[in-house]
């Protein structure tokens, strides 16, 4: 492991100021993602200037209805939240389904967001990953492939954005507030991250040293109905094989306005349009949400070993969406 | 004249220094000028290493040395290459270790390691196992020391003849142990002597090893054992860490402290292969088996034989005329598989029980009679009585505690939802060994008496379970009794492992109390002014014992649920009943009983090692990715056992009950799966992909 220095910013100012001038730095969130990765030597930062520290631990509620959520909260006390669990029912539910208590105790809402991915190859710096070591090829194409994507991969990465929480938050039009050297930006979240193309080192739209101060969470009064399934190996502490988001607004049956997003099935969480356009505006039935999941999932090209991904992927959107129909 | 220690539901010795972590483990004793080893894997998987360039990982703050082929100390070639470490260019297996990196700190050998620089010539290989290998072949015994195959009556024959017929191929994975604490050793060379602290099953036998390697006479060896965090088969022999910690201590001088990583620990220290299994049964109308076939295909590596014994279990298990079983191997390009809960056994029960299951279905009886009425009270093996087979004892139990009776045996019949509900069973069988040990016992003048034994406590209670067969055997109460264990200087043990720990242990520490009261009784005078010892070895009284059909048995009953949309697997509820001779400690037995069946829950729904051909190793090499089950998957786990007295067993007449939990375990749930949901999947693990979509089968 190497040797690396540590270092506790004064402000957000100070912590980009470091990091803008220091190529190799990282900031450190809980950690639970970095330092494993730094252990196994696939991240080798030599200064980590932690971000714990900073005043980015609170959660506002806003004039216009929506909820501000500092970068450094963490995922434990999002999912408690009274307004959360009462608004956004989804992001609760995404959180209690990701890893363990004692990870989502030290876990914080910005450090979940730029997770890396669990593709095994790319945690073992003895094989091929063009995420890890551009160049070197994708062992996971033609390997063992049954956690990676289905959708929109390319021949130089088929990996999965792993975060639960992500996925709720691309069905919720969240907006990311970052820092910059040269100021501050809002991006939606589903702009945050990108298609692995022909650069799957580069997993964001964010410039480097760039901090993720807090999300923005707009006013959505149809998310209190909404939910989030997650379906994995094991009952608890697994990341999903399947996952789904969904906001549900129905008027007499008549479907008004959906919010749904799928995880495990691509290099970022992955917001169903096409999907949703299928059921605006249509009599809800449960046909009509294995239709719709058909027209989102019709590009899907499975790998030797996930192709299960794609009816799975269908059958948690027509459970889901059923249920909130009759809820 | 008993004082009744035995069987009562003592808390462990030790239980305090564990949950408050003041228990040592074997990297965590206080060493003074202590320095840290890091092994470095091979980075092929078939090859030779050409160059070894450690300019770099010496450059590197804190690093002392580098050990590889061309450094390190040399070492008796013994009968187990994979210790056989450091000492030659050839490369036999990815993962194979190559090099170590002493430091300072753990971090520094750690970064010191990713910069030894290796260059290899390679070669093809081959490391996928397949029933079609060219390489298959018939070893001359499996494991231990059984027949490779076995043949009674004329299989062929009597299963053309027969009315009804079940032939199926049921295929595992890899499986690795995955202890909780990794294989560890701190070693110390001090004027010749070697002292290591190892997390270890057998210190006695580690010791022999390390003395054969390094050629010291074993005197000079002290192996440490004292706390031990789980070996599950996978730390029986001396494995790598012990060598080369041992290595590079002598390298350096220095104690070395050295631990794998969880990464390290799939495939070098050993694992379960993977197996292929073909059973054909042939039964009459009313289920009465005249035909048994089992064939099993296993994998061993290039560099020593291991032949896990698969079909043993079918020799004794039901009753036929017509019987064969047989094994094969491939010797593949990848690290030599080894011990793991119950070898063969444990996968062995998983074909013959799921295959019961679907005879079962078959001739259409309820799997509880069928198993019943081939119930079989004279070893078909070996054609003598069963010393005790309370195999139909446990069903019967078993069915009337989990409420078997009532149960529809239609397939996908009952539904709660979106949950299809199932019920299975399966029979368990392991057979009550013991093997030599040796103990003394000593009377001291405050009325206090002492037991020393090499046994090993690797987390089972087995301290605590010998202290109280010490009291007894004393005829006192075990409040005054000491008990020390885990540490080669102590008298020689057997091994922790074959379920025969205690059995072995007891005899011997039950042997030494008697001969102490009897020396006591003869001893002139009425109080001994000082300590009276005495010491003794069961080697002639084990030895001796005739050879006879000991075999523990059980029944396992599960209840599934599976979501009939995304195929997800949970279990309501898991019940076993086992008959295994005298139960020592209730509290201990119970973890024992049901660690075991979890486990076999995790083999039928969780574990799955996921080799890559082309990097020849397991790319899921840590407990994010290799899952294990965790306590949601399952809301009820209930073990009970019968009591059985045998007097042909061994003094204390235990069988042992470190293995049987998990045989028969994941047959039981891959039948319970059936039941549910119709789908009979063959090849484990049962998980979503074999599952999903079942609504629309409907
Ligand atoms: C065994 C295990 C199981 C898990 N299971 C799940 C699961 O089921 N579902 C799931 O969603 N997650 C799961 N996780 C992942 C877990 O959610 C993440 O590790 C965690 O959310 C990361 O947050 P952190 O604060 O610890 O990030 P860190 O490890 O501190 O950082 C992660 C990355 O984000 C960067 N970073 C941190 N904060 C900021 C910021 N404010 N601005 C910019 N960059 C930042 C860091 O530089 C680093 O690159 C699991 C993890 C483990 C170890
Ligand atoms: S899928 Fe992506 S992360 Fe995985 S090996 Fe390929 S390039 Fe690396």
């Amino acid at each position: 492991m190497r040797a690396f220095r540590y270092h506790r910013p004064a402000d957000v100012a100070d912590a980009v100021a470091v990091l803008g001038a220091e190529p190799q730095a990282a900031y450190l969130g809980g950690g639970t993602n970095l330092v494993d990765l730094m252990k196994l030597g696939v991240q080798r930062p030599d200064l980590l200037v932690d971000v714990t520290g900073l005043p980015l631990d609170s959660v506002e509620e806003l004039p216009d209805g929506g909820l501000r959520v500092g970068a450094t909260v963490r995922n434990s006390d999002l999912a408690a939240h009274p307004v959360v669990r009462r608004d956004y029912p989804v992001l609760a539910r995404a959180l209690l389904a990701a890893a363990s208590g004692q990870l989502r105790n030290m876990a914080t809402t910005g450090g979940n967001l730029l997770q890396r991915t669990r593709c095994v190859y790319f945690q073992d710096t003895g094989k091929a990953c063009n995420k890890r070591a551009p160049g070197s090829g994708c062992a996971a194409l033609h390997g063992q492939n049954r956690d990676l994507a289905v959708l929109d991969w390319s021949e130089q990465c088929v990996a999965t954005h792993p975060s639960d929480l992500a996925v709720a938050l691309a069905a919720l039009d969240t907006v990311v507030e970052v820092h910059e050297t040269d100021g501050t930006r809002d991006i939606p979240i589903t702009a945050l991250y990108r298609s692995p193309g022909a650069h799957p080192e580069r997993e964001t739209t964010l410039a480097r040293g760039a901090l993720i101060t807090a999300i923005r969470l707009p006013p959505l009064p149809a998310a209190r109905r909404s939910t989030y399934l997650k379906v994995r190996d094991r009952a608890s502490f697994a990341f999903a094989v399947g996952s789904v988001a969904a906001v549900l607004d129905l008027d007499g049956g008549v479907v008004r306005d959906v919010r749904l997003a799928y995880g495990a099935v691509a290099h970022r969480p992955w917001r169903a349009y096409r999907a949703e356009a299928e059921l605006r505006g249509r009599m809800f039935s449960p046909e009509l949400a294995g239709r719709a999941a058909d027209v989102e999932l019709a590009e899907a090209r499975p790998l030797r070993h996930n192709g299960f991904k794609v009816p799975l992927t269908r059958a948690i959107t027509v459970r889901v969406l059923s249920e909130l129909a009759s809820s | 004249m008993s004082t009744g220690a035995v069987g009562r539901a003592y808390p462990r010795l030790e239980g305090r220094e564990k949950v408050t972590g003041t228990a040592r483990y074997a990297v965590e004793y206080p060493v003074d000028g202590v320095t840290y080893g890091w092994a470095v894997p091979s980075a092929v998987v078939r090859g030779r290493i050409t160059r070894v360039d450690t300019a770099e990982a010496l450059a590197s703050p804190g690093v002392l040395a580098v050990l590889h082929h061309g450094n390190a100390p040399r070492l008796a070639p013994g009968p187990q290459p994979e210790v056989w470490l450091l000492q030659e260019p050839a490369v036999h297996y990815r993962g194979q270790f190559v090099a170590v990196v002493v430091a300072t700190s753990l971090e520094a050998a750690r970064e010191g390691a990713r910069l030894v620089r290796i260059d290899y010539d390679t070669g093809p290989h081959s490391t996928v196992l397949a029933a079609d290998h060219p390489g298959l072949y018939r070893p001359d015994k499996v494991n231990p020391n059984y027949p490779t195959d076995t043949a009674e009556g004329d299989f062929d024959a009597g299963y053309a003849a027969a009315p009804v017929r079940v032939d199926a191929t049921y295929r595992t994975p890899a499986y690795h142990n995955n202890p909780m604490e990794p294989h560890a050793t701190t070693a110390h060379w001090r004027d010749g002597r070697l002292l290591v602290h190892d997390s270890t099953q057998g210190a006695s036998l580690v010791r022999a090893t390390l003395a054969e390697l390094f050629e010291v006479p074993p005197e000079s060896v002290r192996v440490i054992a004292e706390h031990v965090g789980g070996g599950f088969g996978s730390k029986g022999y001396a494995k790598a860490s012990v060598v080369l910690a041992a290595l590079a201590a002598r390298h350096v001088d220095r104690p070395v402290r050295l631990a794998l990583t969880r990464q390290q620990l799939f495939g070098p220290v050993g694992y379960r292969t993977p197996i292929i299994q073909r059973v054909r049964l042939a039964a009459d109308a009313d289920g009465r088996l005249t035909a048994i076939c089992h064939d099993a295909i296993s994998q061993t590596s290039t560099i020593r034989e291991f032949a896990e014994q698969t079909a043993v279990y079918t020799r004794s298990m039901y009753a036929a005329p017509h019987r064969r079983t047989t094994h094969r191997l491939v010797r593949l390009d990848v690290p030599t598989p080894f011990w793991m809960r119950a070898p063969g056994e444990c996968p062995g029960a998983y074909a013959l029980e799921s295959a019961m299951d679907e005879l079962a279905t078959a001739v259409g009886i309820d799997p509880v009679e069928l198993r019943i009425r081939n119930d079989a009270q004279v070893d078909p093996d070996q054609g003598r009585p069963f010393t005790s087979r309370n195999l139909v004892a446990c069903l019967r139990d078993g069915a009337q505690r989990f409420g078997w009776a009532d149960r529809d045996p239609t397939p996908r019949a009952r539904r709660d939802g979106r949950w299809l509900i199932g019920t299975g069973v399966a029979g368990s069988s392991y057979p009550a060994r013991a093997r030599p040990s040796s103990a003394t016992a000593t009377a001291r003048p405050d009325g206090s008496f002492l037991v020393r034994i090499n046994a090993t406590d690797i987390g089972t209670g087995a301290r605590t379970a010998m202290w109280q067969v010490a009291a007894d055997a004393l005829g006192v109460p075990p409040e005054r009794v000491e008990i020390r264990i885990g540490d080669s200087d102590l008298p020689t043990a057997a091994v922790a492992g074959g379920s025969m720990g205690t059995a072995s242990w007891s005899w011997a520490v039950i042997r030494a109390g008697q001969a102490l009261r009897e020396k006591l009784r003869d001893l002139p005078g009425d109080e001994p002014s000082g300590e009276v010892t005495v010491e003794v070895s069961t080697d002639d009284e084990v030895g001796g014992q005739p050879t006879l059909p000991r075999y523990a048995y059980g029944a396992q009953f599960v209840e599934v649920r599976v979501d009939a949309d995304t195929g997800e697997v949970r279990l309501n509820r898991m019940l076993g009943v086992f008959a295994a001779g005298r139960i020592v400690n209730p509290t201990t037995a119970r973890s024992q009983l049901v660690g075991g069946m979890t486990m076999g829950l995790s083999m039928a729904l969780h574990e799955e090692g996921l080799l890559d051909e082309r990097y020849g190793d397991w790319v899921n090499h840590d407990l994010a990715t290799y899952h294990i089950t965790v306590c949601p998957d399952v809301e009820s786990i209930e073990a009970y056992w019968l009591d059985e007295q045998d007097d042909e067993l061994n003094p204390a007449g235990v069988k042992g009950i470190g293995e049987i939990g998990i045989v028969g375990a994941a047959a039981a749930v891959a039948n319970a799966v059936h039941h549910a949901t119709g789908v009979r999947i063959r090849e484990l693990p049962i998980r979503v992909d074999k599952l999903v979509g079942l609504s629309a089968l409907a």
